[in-house]
């Protein structure tokens, strides 16, 4: 029981980060079509820039900001320079190009930065906290709590905001959209440079539990992807259960069976998704009358 | 209040608008009547600058439309409620008005959909449903009511009658020509042509592209080509 508690701590903590990088994927597909493959990245730069402007002397929280606003303004140049220039071209191809820009960005992060392992100090310290027998970090509470105050504002935001109305219509029509004003250029931007800022923070929250490399973002990248399918692609209330679900699942599987096959666990779960309901559990089924 | 003059466009190689010459004048209501493939839509989507004309000119209250992109136009007066009604169907229908509206965040927003429901009682009872789920004849009651929001000096309605019950046919052109006495001009593009020359007051006559016949809409209704070609008589 404190074990199966333990492993239900640590992968509520991973999938909590799933659920930022899947939402991530939501976010740009919803506005864009286009799943971006250098979502991952946005997760490691977030972690690696805070990392050398804290060594650099930069108090943590303000470092921890620059990198998600840094890391926002990538996106904001990823659609500019890669993605809009491309308009028009088929969506494979612009998925194409975000893992080109994925390659780009960890090639760059390698010679600007470096290519060893890094961490920062955890925000309220390393000293586990006792639940019922199992144990918890502080810091996982951080990115917890983190994921769940993002998703809510996001919730107020699409449901509260003319602004958020306005990126769903964009999404559900994009020619309908423009004929009521909507600029749906600048939605995008607004899309990309929020879902940067969503993956930076992600990697801000989490680089003192995982730590940091270069190369992080790729295995995120898979596994924030598996855990959008598992939801629904389009869904941030899939992103969020998706994500803490494929946490847990990886977490049981390391503990009850091998962590061999921890690694596993996603790829089984983007073909079992895809083999019985495609469209995942929060997924549109698409109800129109015509 | 528009002024269309050679307006060329082309989906790839292929053009389909071979110079187009038309007019609206401020209160009118004009309609663009012809078949299937004439290239209706294809003239109100450059209209509305959805798709790029490679030629001619648009000039909209006297000024060029040529460098205004097509979420610009709604800001200048000219509003279009597009083809196969084009609503945001996972959103609501209250929702679909207010987008309508994207523009203004003022009190008029309110009253402007008190008046839609006003005139579309039935959306108002289906406020708070997702737009995909309403009939055909309401999705293009809503489509008409989005596009009324957005204040338009002049609207582009296409195909409104499109795949819809004669009862609502009849509905949907009444409140076409009800626009006339809300200050709308408008530009109805139809293939029933005998129930878009019945309210309008002038007609162009559109085939494969080309305008081949205009005249005040009693004249066309009697116009012997016409008859045989559109009207089925």
């Amino acid at each position: 029981m404190d074990a199966l508690l333990q492993f239900l701590f640590s992968g509520l903590t991973v999938g909590a980060v799933y659920a930022l990088v899947a939402l991530g994927f939501t976010l740009i597909y919803n506005a864009s079509d286009v799943v971006n493959f250098a979502q991952g990245e946005f997760v490691m730069l977030g972690g690696m820039i805070t990392v050398f402007a804290y060594q650099a002397g930069v108090p943590l929280l303000l470092a921890a900001t620059l990198a998600i606003l840094i890391t926002a303004a990538l996106g904001v140049a990823l659609n500019k320079l890669a993605i809009e220039p491309a308009r028009g071209a088929p969506v494979v191809s612009l998925i194409i190009i975000t893992i080109g820009a994925s390659i780009l960005i960890r090639g760059a992060t390698q010679l600007i930065f470096d290519k060893q392992l890094h961490r920062f100090p955890a925000f309220s310290g390393d000293d586990p906290i006792r639940v019922m027998g199992a144990t918890i970090l502080p810091q996982s509470l951080w990115v917890l709590g983190g994921a769940l105050a993002v998703f809510a504002v996001l919730w107020v935001f699409f449901s509260r905001t003319l602004t958020g109305k306005a990126v769903l219509a964009t999404a559900n029509n994009r020619v309908a959209a423009q004929l009521v004003g909507i600029n749906t250029g600048w939605i995008m931007t607004l899309s990309f440079g929020l879902s940067a800022a969503i993956g930076a923070f992600a990697g801000v929250l989490v680089t003192p539990i995982t730590l940091v490399s270069y190369d992080v973002g790729v295995t995120l990248a898979l596994k924030g992807f598996a855990a959008a399918m598992l939801g629904g692609m389009g869904t941030p209330k899939g992103a969020l259960v998706g994500g803490l679900l494929l946490g847990c699942l990886e977490a049981l599987t390391a503990g009850y069976l091998s962590s061999q096959y921890k690694e596993a666990v996603a790829f089984i779960v983007i073909l079992g998704t895809l083999f019985v309901m495609p469209q995942g559990l929060f997924g549109a089924k698409t109800t129109e009358r015509v | 209040m528009l002024t269309v003059e050679g307006v060329r466009s082309c989906y790839g190689r292929i053009e389909v608008l071979h110079g187009i010459d038309l007019e609206v004048r401020t209160g009118e209501i004009v309609t663009v009547v012809g078949a299937n493939g004439a290239g209706k839509t294809t003239l109100l989507k450059c209209l509305s600058g959805t798709q790029p004309i490679s030629d001619g000119t648009i000039t909209f209250c006297g000024e060029s439309f040529a460098a205004v992109p097509a979420h610009k136009r709604l800001s200048h007066g000219l509003a279009q409620s597009p083809e196969g009604r084009q609503i945001f169907t996972n959103l609501s229908v209250e929702e679909n008005l207010r987008l309508g509206a994207f523009l203004y965040a003022d009190d008029r927003v309110q009253s402007d959909m008190d008046d839609a429901f006003a005139m579309f009682p039935i959306l108002k009872e289906k406020r708070n449903l997702a737009a995909g789920g309403l009939s055909g004849g309401q999705q293009q009651m809503l489509a008409i009511a989005r596009a009324l929001m957005g204040r338009p000096q002049c609207l582009l309605l296409d195909e409104p009658s499109m795949g819809l019950a004669p009862l609502l046919v009849a509905q949907i052109f009444d409140v076409v020509k009800s626009l006339k006495a809300r200050d709308v001009t408008v530009l109805l593009v139809e293939q029933n042509a005998f129930g878009a020359l019945k309210i309008a007051d002038r007609g162009y006559v559109m085939e494969t592209g080309r305008i081949t016949i205009q005249g005040h809409a009693p004249d066309l209704i009697a116009d012997p080509r016409i008859r045989e070609a559109y009207l089925g008589i």
